[in-house]
């Protein structure tokens, strides 16, 4: 049998997990199912397990230099119900799971399991978040997508910890986002397309658009963005055809239980479609 | 088995009890303390029916592990159902017709009092999303969401 740790504070935690590269669990919606055996026989974990859902260091949200700062262990209803958080970072949120999986899921775990159907995740890409890894050797930030090293795989250190996310917070006149499953809640995406933009009646400042459940990772283009920016509305129609074809070459979705590649691709580019010509300069 | 010693308060009464660190809240009240009003449905966090309130929020009781429950306050369908919150619930389902075969009920009660207790004037959209983790497969949902919103009308003051 394995053992399990509460530490009492980060710094105790970090020495347990360089010194027992254990499973780190926070709200453990996802590894208590994926770890369960039967009704009534404890959960079977093959490495020590550290819990990390009650630190206090990893429970702040703040607003520092225009940036937001969320602890990797706040769940994801705090995120909700926190004033300081803007709607189009709440947006995908709110559609995530349902409420008694919300009050313990924490965006720390959505993004350490690297799910390609990661729901907080085109969010996240499409922000440029940011993410703040500690262990006992020092600290380190990276990119979320140079994080995410494809499906369910992440570099994070064995000694290290995700102890933070941040996001620029940036001025962003209207979000879009879609999520295509099979319930209203708790289903897993088969498609799930976010897109953040500022524009003006003249033109389009910026835009930001990524897609999730379509390849191995989260897709997002940084050339289709910059393709929009600065264009006004006849520039934008005429570019379509060219942002859709780019978007065409990055899809690689697959068949599984939840949906298949064609469904999946063809959603994808209907979801872009109607974000260029209806929702973007509306 | 590696055994450890939990505290915390259940239905307002401190406890105590030796047991796996990574057992299932849900076993442990089921098995360890014999409370079986809450039931077990998928044990994979889809379905709700493992519903308490862990410091008054709704949580599926098939994800948490005892060992984080420790200092922390759980309320179960046994400790709701001496209140006059409960009785008010009780009525109002039976009269709307929200319990059939039963077995999602003491979840849904418990999600119901999670509803009205954030928010006691909820709008019937607001009840369907705070009912929105819990399956029934009975009900067919309208007559549950008509019994909460019941209870909030007739709630005054209650919640």
């Amino acid at each position: 049998m394995v053992n399990t740790f509460r530490p009492s504070d980060l710094a105790q935690a970090l020495r347990i997990i360089a010194d027992t590269k254990p499973t780190v669990l926070a709200g453990g919606t996802d590894l208590m199912v994926r770890h369960k055996t039967w009704s009534g026989v404890v959960p079977h974990f093959d490495r020590p397990v550290v819990l990390i859902g009650h630190l206090p260091e990893l429970q702040g949200i703040e607003i520092r230099d225009e940036r937001l700062f969320i602890g990797s262990a706040v769940t994801l209803a705090a995120i909700l119900e926190h004033p300081l958080v803007p709607e189009h970072i709440k947006s995908p949120i709110a559609q995530m799971a349902s409420p008694p999986i919300r009050n313990l899921a924490t965006l720390g775990g959505n993004i350490c399991n690297a799910s390609p159907a990661g729901d907080s995740l085109p969010m996240l890409y499409a922000l440029d978040a940011c993410l703040h890894l500690e262990s006992v050797r020092g600290r380190q930030t990276v990119s979320i997508g140079e994080f995410i090293s494809g499906p369910g795989r992440t570099i994070l250190e064995p000694d290290q910890l995700l102890t933070a996310i941040e996001i620029p917070l940036i001025k962003c006149r209207t979000h879009y986002y879609r999520k295509v499953g099979q319930r209203q809640a708790n289903s897993i995406s088969k498609v799930s397309f976010y897109a953040a933009a500022d524009y003006d009646k003249q033109r389009i400042h910026w835009v930001r658009i990524a897609l999730g459940a379509v390849a191995p990772t989260v897709v997002r283009s940084p050339a289709a963005e910059g393709l929009l920016a600065g264009l006004d509305a006849s520039g934008l129609k005429a570019v379509i055809p060219t942002v859709t074809t780019i978007y065409q070459g990055l899809l690689s979705p697959v068949d599984d239980v939840r949906s298949t590649q064609r469904y999946r691709r063809e959603v994808s580019l209907r979801l872009l479609e109607n974000y260029l010509t209806r929702e973007l300069m509306k | 088995m590696a055994t450890t010693t939990i505290k915390f308060k259940l239905n307002g009464q401190p406890v105590t009890l030796s047991t796996h660190p990574l057992k299932r809240l849900v076993d442990v009240l089921r098995d360890d303390l014999q409370l079986t009003g809450t039931k077990e449905g998928c044990g994979e966090g889809e379905c709700g029916t493992c519903s308490v309130l862990l410091d008054n929020r709704l949580v599926n009781s098939c994800l948490v592990p005892i060992a984080s429950v420790a200092g922390r306050q759980v309320i179960t369908i046994e400790g709701l159902r001496s209140t006059p919150r409960f009785d008010l619930l009780q009525r109002c389902f039976a009269q709307a017709g929200g319990v059939q075969c039963g077995f999602c009920t003491p979840a849904m009660i418990m999600a119901a009092e999670a509803i009205l207790s954030a928010n006691p004037y909820p709008t019937e959209k607001q009840v369907r999303e705070g009912l929105a983790g819990n399956i029934c497969r009975c009900t067919g949902y309208g007559m549950i969401v008509e019994a909460v919103l019941e209870a909030a009308r007739k709630g005054g003051g209650l919640w």
